[in-house]
């Protein structure tokens, strides 16, 4: 891991770390929550759809799952809210790999595999809005106490460094992973599977670790949406509302790259705000929006809003550069 | 003849009806090239398929190195250094050609710098060294077939199976493989291949077996193959042999 590669992402952090001086207002700061959240939850979907090619549609079983554990850890059992927070991350990898090897060790592929993943958030769902200790249909609220030790703050501005912090650990987690032998396994993976069984990848193995990091990062966002909104019942949690954020936001930023979830988020967050703006709260709206984008980004643009600006920059930078440069010289 | 790397032993495999290998025993001499041939359908992939882990056979073993492996899941076997090449090329397409040799160069360097280094290595070798920022996917067949060895070589095997890698590509660039291979051989990589193109059978194999129909019905050196008639019949159909007898002594 070299300094170059990681300074992108600092640059990136760092300006982001700038909005609360610059951004006062609660809703303008409660917008860049959400969307740090859906990049958070998008980053986690795109370790094992974008690098490893296996296309979930149920990552809401890792959000939910850390957002149970740790708003039940807290108000059934007392247990401290960071230390909460941390279990319902390890509760999540626990999941994404159960989930995982069942999944792939049986050879799902494709569109079973992404089913699959619908199949098991759904039944998670349904458990959730019937057992007692999830509060059932009532949901789970977890008890008012405004105290750091308690992972509760008086103003928003704590809760936007938590989510930051979080996503630069997923955006180091995912450059990490690129630079990694593990990384150009699981990409190999994605590519063609049995070229990579065939040099010696364990294709199964690698998918399950993916998952298992995926789910890890995605359960992160559900902890922290407990911890924010001091509430889950079952439709939050392990709705489908956020398994399609998930996806969405990185294929719309760039499926497979560091940056593209983020990205994606920004934009989804964004065109949901303005279709409120424009058609008021007119149920449903925003998820029309989405799929006409998707449509527009999956014809036009595979690589995302990050590959349009890529080859934007490519198209500017060459128009600037007198003469073509060959990519690479090799003497002899 | 030097030791066997790999026997072989009453191997079966069955698609449905059909028997596609049918109760084959060989083996392969260590350092050797051995080539493997026979008509369209006769069973050659499926022989390679069993042997590399990618399916099971319905009946027989497979020992490597005096042990048997018969079922052992394909990643496992390139790790214990059987690498093979696949008939219809399997590039990692939307990764570079360095990208791509560097996977097969990272199962004995876990380092993204030691794996790019070796691969470019590799990549010289097969006559890939200018090609390295190319796609896969744009590569030309013969390119694809390079980077089929190429990914192969990379993972530093002792036996190599090559699966047609000389089809599709022209005389020359078939004249500019052949050496290759070679030098693979002279570098101590047992080669077994499959091929239809004579030429290099003949220049290149020690040892040659002849698959029809699933069964093995031919094996020795190549002259020894080149007349044997049952070969010649399992290629040109019945009676051939002795038809292409009569036509010779008609004409001589
Ligand atoms: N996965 C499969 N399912 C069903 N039948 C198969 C399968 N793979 C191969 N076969 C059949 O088994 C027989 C042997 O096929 P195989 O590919 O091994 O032949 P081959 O000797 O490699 O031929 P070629 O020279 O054309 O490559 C063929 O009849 C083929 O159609
Ligand atoms: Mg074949």
């Amino acid at each position: 891991m070299t300094a170059r590669l990681l300074l992108p992402l600092l640059l990136v952090v760092v300006a982001l770390a700038l909005v609360p001086a610059v951004v006062t207002s609660n809703v303008a700061l409660n917008f860049m929550v959400t969307v740090l959240l859906i990049a958070l939850v998008g980053q986690g979907w795109n370790v094992l759809g974008g690098y490893g090619g296996q296309y979930s549609f149920g990552h809401s079983a890792f959000f939910g799952t850390g957002a149970y554990v740790t708003a039940i850890l807290q108000v059934r059992y007392g247990v401290n809210a960071w230390l909460g927070f941390a279990l319902g991350i390890a509760t999540g990898a626990l999941v994404g790999a159960a989930i995982g090897a069942v999944s792939f060790r049986s050879g799902l592929r494709g569109s079973y595999f992404a089913l699959v993943t619908l199949a098991f958030a759904e039944v998670l769902r349904i458990l959730a809005s019937v057992t007692p200790i999830t509060g059932a249909g009532v949901g789970t609220l977890i008890k008012l106490d405004l105290r750091p030790e308690a992972l509760q703050f008086q103003s928003r501005v704590p809760f936007y460094w938590i989510i930051l912090a979080l996503v630069a650990i997923s955006l180091i987690v995912a450059r990490v992973i690129e630079a990694s032998r593990f990384g150009a396994w699981l990409v190999a993976v994605r590519e063609n599977e049995s070229a990579a069984r065939a040099l010696g990848v364990n294709a199964t193995l690698m998918k399950v670790s993916a998952m298992t990091i995926s789910a890890a990062i995605t359960a992160a966002a559900g902890c922290f949406y407990a911890q924010y909104f001091l509430f889950v019942d079952s439709g939050i949690a392990f709705g489908p509302w956020i398994s399609v954020e998930a996806l969405l936001a990185p294929i719309i930023g760039g499926i497979g790259t560091v940056f593209g979830p983020l990205l994606g988020a920004l934009v989804v967050k964004m065109l949901g705000e303005l279709a409120k703006l424009v058609a008021g709260d007119a149920p449903g709206l925003d998820l029309v929006i989405y799929g006409c984008v998707l449509i527009l980004v999956v014809a036009f643009a595979p690589r995302g809003v990050g590959g349009v600006f890529h080859e934007f920059y490519n198209f500017v930078s060459r128009a600037w550069t007198p003469a073509p440069t060959p990519m690479r010289r090799r003497d002899g | 003849m030097a030791d066997k790397i790999m026997r072989v032993e009453h191997v079966s495999k069955r698609f449905d009806g059909l028997l596609a290998v049918d109760d084959v025993s060989l083996d392969f001499a260590s350092g050797s090239i051995t080539a493997l041939i026979g008509p369209n359908g006769a069973g050659k992939t499926t022989l390679f398929a069993i042997v590399s882990g990618f399916l099971r056979p319905n009946g027989g073993r497979v020992l490597y190195r005096g042990g048997d492996i018969t079922g052992q899941p394909s990643h496992r076997l390139a790790r214990m250094g059987i690498a093979r090449t696949f008939q219809i090329v399997q590039p990692f397409a939307d990764l570079s050609v360095h990208e791509n040799i560097a996977i097969g160069a990272h199962l004995s360097r876990p380092a993204r710098a030691a794996a790019l280094a070796a691969a470019a290595e590799v990549a010289g070798l097969v006559g890939l060294g200018d090609l390295l920022e190319r796609r896969a996917a744009s590569l030309t067949v013969s390119g694809g077939k390079r980077l089929e060895l190429a990914r192969a070589l990379a993972i530093t095997p002792t036996l190599l199976l090559l699966d047609e890698v000389l089809a599709g590509l022209n005389p020359s660039e078939i004249r500019d493989m052949l050496p290759v291979i070679r030098a693979i051989r002279d570098r101590g990589v047992t080669i077994v291949m499959i091929e239809h193109v004579m030429q290099a059978v003949m220049s290149l194999a020690d040892t040659v077996h002849v698959l029809a129909e699933g069964r093995l019905i031919a094996e020795g050196p190549p002259l020894s193959i080149a007349g044997n008639s049952r070969v010649i019949e399992a290629y040109l159909g019945r009676g051939a042999a002795g038809r292409l007898a009569a036509v010779g002594g008609g004409n001589g």
